[in-house]
């Protein structure tokens, strides 16, 4: 069996805070601020980082779990927490919902006749609401929590296999990646087409997660710290930064030889398509080098910010969904000037690093007041939140 | 971003002046970018005639009994007579509101007999983002109809969705302009980039487009405006092909 690593590794935390400001910053419409994400400067974003990430934390902690109280037990807290993250997804249809019911009732313009379709929704709350409970209506940018509880849903018996055979189970999921491509697999959605993030295909980054966080960094620390592997990685990112510019300044795009366009257009979110895979571990191959696992500068108070948010990333992803919507609200409806754009990304992070800060809290009295149980049935006892 | 939008806005005002077309038209003029040649109109030009259809949704009229003559379609054929005096331009459209682009691939074989253009105007994606077609069919299908087009021995301008703030949190059209682009980019032909020209006017205070209200007036102008600027890309467009023979306005 897979030894499962005993403390946890900040780093995570870290760049899943990051991540989870940058999926809020790139989540309110075109903010000016989001120019700053990664997501411009190459192929892959703030989405892959999470998944990831949540993949090695899911590992650690029910890998965990499941190792000391057996499958069932395992099983069942992966379960409980796909359930809490389901009902976070309702909560934030909920709030959705209320938005479009505003502007359906507030926005008039000749100009904007077919646009004012997307009141179609309320009109059929019957359809709508039941097709949203399943998963199969997901507003705009509402698609990253249901590919989650999928995940989560499908992870015990993949994190039973990890813990067995990781390297079988990899290519396991490997080959539904790779089935998914081919045969066209996804999910269905509502009311026409499929889901944004096929979770076929992503779960290929959530059980590569878990499986590095199941001894499978350590199998990989020889590649990842080679001066070859390093400087692929530079060239990788250099290559996708200059594609990524064509589509900012569109008459580069002519130096772009054909043969090239070809082969890497479209680049397929959807699908998790190779080429952001392949950006992702590039970012993570430096990354790893840059700031190696237990470095004492992750306990400076300067890292903390990101750090508490990560910890707390159901939570604080919620919360930026949520802000990300009051956010475009302020721009349309107060003031769209440059200025308010940083004031409500900054003030939208402070929130997300305050609310973080309060749930640790939260957590803290709890565990206190709990008396003498038995740490394993805390969730946070065991390294945090998994998700 | 605003400060170079402005930057930019001030180089397109440099740039070759449409006369006669709105100053407020004149500041996104830059946005005309994807300049690909469009060589059947260019020859039509030279001969003197220029047949144009505009196929699209609902983005491509506006209500009221003057709408027909207001929207961008018919002020197109306006500013294309100002700026080609010498070419008989007609346009002819095929626009009903709530059409995906396949459902508009559909169409156009009949559509492209009877009006037999030089140039088709193709605009879509706002239907397509609303119903979350996905986004490979919608690609396929804006193939599928610039290839009937071009069969048809006709030109084609994509025309991508328009910008609107204030279902932005709602509608993805961003994925849809992007595939559009990627299409454009692949046929090596031009794509009208009426999102980003809007935003542009949206971002300098130009045109207010978050206001509620009954009334025309802006959607006149702006309809006005996207007439001239669409305008404007076909002629540099055809001028590329052949200078000699587009070099009369």
């Amino acid at each position: 069996m897979a030894p499962v690593p005993t403390e946890r590794d900040l780093r995570l935390d870290l760049f899943r805070g990051i991540a989870l400001w940058l999926i809020f910053l790139d989540h309110i419409p075109s903010n000016a601020v989001s120019w700053i994400t990664i997501r411009n400067y190459g192929f892959s974003d703030a989405t892959e980082i999470f998944v990831f990430i949540s993949g090695y934390t899911a590992a650690f902690v029910y890998g965990r779990a499941m190792r000391e109280h057996g499958f069932l037990v395992g099983t069942a807290r992966v379960l409980r927490r796909a359930w809490q993250i389901y009902v976070a997804h309702v909560f934030l249809f909920a709030i959705y919902l209320a938005e479009i019911a505003y502007v359906a009732h507030s926005f008039e313009n000749p100009l904007y006749t077919e646009e004012m379709g997307v009141r179609d929704f309320i009109k059929d709350p019957d359809v709508t609401i039941i097709q949203a409970l399943l998963l199969k209506f997901k507003p705009v940018n509402m698609d990253v929590l249901p590919l989650y509880i999928v995940l989560l849903a499908g992870f015990p018996p993949m994190l039973w296999l990890l813990m067995r055979m990781p390297s079988f189970a990899l290519a396991l999921s490997a080959a539904l990646y790779g089935l998914a491509w081919y045969l066209g697999w996804n999910f269905p959605a509502y009311p026409t087409g499929s889901w944004v993030f096929n979770p076929l295909a992503w779960q290929l980054l959530f059980v590569f997660g878990a499986w590095c966080a199941l001894g499978g960094s350590l199998r990989l620390a020889r590649w990842i710290g080679a001066r070859l592997t390093r400087m692929l990685a530079v060239a990788y990112l250099i290559f996708a930064f200059c594609i990524t510019l064509t589509w900012y300044f569109p008459h580069l795009a002519v130096y772009v030889p054909h043969v090239v366009s070809n082969v890497i257009y479209p680049i397929d979110k959807t699908n998790l398509d190779v080429l952001r895979l392949l950006h992702f571990f590039s970012l993570a191959v430096l990354t790893v080098g840059l700031v190696p696992y237990g470095s004492p500068a992750l306990k400076s108070p300067l890292f903390w910010p990101a750090i508490v948010c990560g910890q707390h990333s159901l939570e604080t992803f919620c919360l930026g969904v949520f802000l990300s919507f009051a956010g475009h609200f302020v721009f349309t409806e107060v003031s769209n000037r440059l200025l308010t754009h940083v004031l409500v990304s900054l003030a939208g992070i402070v929130i997300m690093v305050a609310a973080a800060a309060l749930v640790s809290w939260y957590k803290r009295i709890e565990r206190r007041g709990a008396g003498p149980r038995p740490p394993a049935t805390m969730p946070g006892l065991a390294g945090g939140d998994a998700s | 971003m605003k400060r170079l939008a402005l930057v930019f806005a001030l180089t397109g005002l440099i740039g070759p002046a449409s006369a006669g077309a709105p100053a407020e038209c004149l500041i996104a003029q830059h946005q005309n970018e994807y300049i690909f040649p469009l060589r059947m109109t260019a020859r039509a030009i030279a001969a003197k005639r220029l047949d144009i259809l505009v196929i699209g949704a609902g983005s491509s009229a506006l209500p009221g009994p003057n709408g027909t003559r207001n929207a961008y379609p018919a002020r197109l054929q306006n500013a294309l007579a100002e700026m080609l005096p010498a070419v008989t331009v007609k346009v002819s459209t095929d626009v009903s509101p709530h059409r995906t682009a396949l459902e508009m691939v559909h169409v156009l074989p009949a559509a492209l007999s009877a009006a037999k253009p030089t140039l088709v105007i193709w605009q879509t994606g706002t239907v397509d983002a609303l119903q979350g077609v996905d986004a490979d069919q919608f690609s396929q299908a804006l193939d599928q109809g610039i290839n009937l087009a071009h069969n048809a021995g006709a030109d084609v301008v994509l025309v991508n969705a328009q910008y609107s703030p204030r279902t932005e949190s709602m509608i993805a059209l961003g994925t849809y302009a992007e595939n559009m682009r990627w299409v454009a980019l692949q046929h090596e032909i031009p794509l009208f980039n009426r999102f980003g020209i809007m935003r542009l006017w949206s971002d300098l205070g130009t045109f207010d487009f978050t206001t509620a209200t009954k009334k025309l007036d802006m959607a006149v102008r702006v309809h006005e405006c996207i007439g001239w600027l669409l305008a404007e890309l076909i002629v540099q467009a055809a001028k590329q092909e052949a200078p000699r023979a587009a070099g009369e306005r």
